[in-house]
């Protein structure tokens, strides 16, 4: 049976409902050797019946610092200093805020260190096809490796009004094998 | 395109339960699962909720979290743990119960260790919380236990608690 119950009295209601028009637009998976980045880009105005896009990731790239390096995230190409972000982390001693101002990119926090050890992120980009306002996305995130860890909510701000199209996605070292990226649309 | 993001299974609690587990997901077809949760525990003050996958009982689980209980914020973390964490979850009614929200990415892969994103709103039991947590296992998770309380000293979820498993199908 799938997806069997084992304790507790089952409900006859139906469950709460999930997002009815969460839909996957694309995949993709680094290969042996790694990769420098992975970029979706909108095909056609395939993205335009979506309200919202859904970024999950596990990822992880080969950097040699023992702290970690930073997952990188930019739209259309864009390597200007035009975006921001403010960020909530914990590292497992303490809890901290900061905030990245006028930078190439929004910063994922630092992404995993540790071998066979990814850090996952669930990122929401918000009305993205919007051509009045500039672009704000949240995410939850991080890792833990038994003994290191980061967990942070973050908020980036894209300044800049055009629709979004293309999604860039990368660390500050080379995206190792096995690093996952999904995107989604989310209808209204 | 058709929609992605479905319901495996759900439950509500009709008495105290020590335990809820969603199994045969190994069978399933998705990509990533998200539990939803919204539960309160008998018992004691405010403790964890946990999680176990595949039945292990080893001490191959650890996480790093920051709460805020109302007045200040603070992080830790936990090594070497006979379970993952999820949330803070309060003893109150269940009427009053916290909402917890979990990704567990790539469930079916077999060969990462497995991390868990989560976070935790439970303003009557009195902090908001996230964590994520890594099961150090390459295995593809065929089931997910919940327990409550904490390591030492395990309480039971309220009858009324619910708990809803996702999936979500990556093409």
């Amino acid at each position: 049976m799938i997806g069997n119950i084992v304790a507790g009295t089952f409900s006859s209601g139906a469950p709460p409902a999930p997002p009815n028009s969460y839909e996957s637009i694309a995949t993709s998976t680094v290969g042996s050797g790694g990769a420098a980045s992975i970029t979706f880009t909108e095909s056609g105005s395939a993205w335009s019946s979506y309200k919202h896009l859904q970024l999950r990731l596990l990822i992880k790239d080969n950097t040699s610092d023992s702290n970690g390096t930073y997952g990188l995230l930019r739209f259309n190409s864009d390597s200007g200093t035009t975006y921001d972000m403010h960020q909530l982390f914990g590292n497992g001693s303490s809890a901290s805020a900061s905030a990245f101002n006028n930078v190439n990119q929004i910063y994922l926090q630092r992404l995993a260190i540790g071998t066979n050890v990814f850090s996952g992120f669930v990122i929401d980009i918000l009305d993205f096809a919007s051509t009045t306002k500039n672009k704000t996305v949240r995410m939850l995130g991080g890792f833990d490796n038994n003994g290191a860890g980061r967990i942070v909510l973050g908020s980036g701000l894209w300044r800049n009004t055009n629709a979004i199209t293309s999604i860039y996605i990368a660390g500050e070292g080379t995206l190792q094998q096995y690093t996952h990226a999904a995107l989604y649309g989310i209808k209204d | 395109m058709s929609s992605t993001y479905e319901p495996i299974a759900t439950t509500t609690l009709g008495s105290d339960q020590t335990s809820v587990t969603f199994s045969s997901l190994n069978t399933t077809n998705y990509t990533d699962l998200v539990l939803v949760a919204k539960a309160s525990i008998t018992g004691g003050g405010a403790a964890s909720l946990l999680f176990r996958f595949n039945g292990d009982t080893a001490s191959n689980y650890s996480y790093t979290r920051m709460y805020g209980d109302g007045s200040s914020a603070a992080s830790d973390r936990a090594t070497n743990q006979t379970a993952g964490g999820i949330g803070i979850i309060g003893n109150q009614a269940v009427s009053s119960a916290g909402t917890f929200i979990a990704s567990i990415q790539n469930y079916l892969n077999s060969t990462t260790n497995k991390t868990v994103i989560s976070r935790g709103s439970d303003t009557a039991g009195g902090y908001v919380s996230t964590y994520v947590s890594l099961w150090r296992q390459t295995s593809t998770i065929s089931s997910l236990e919940l327990k409550f309380g904490s390591i030492g000293g395990f309480e039971s979820a309220r009858s009324g608690s619910t708990f809803t498993l996702y999936g979500i199908k990556a093409e």
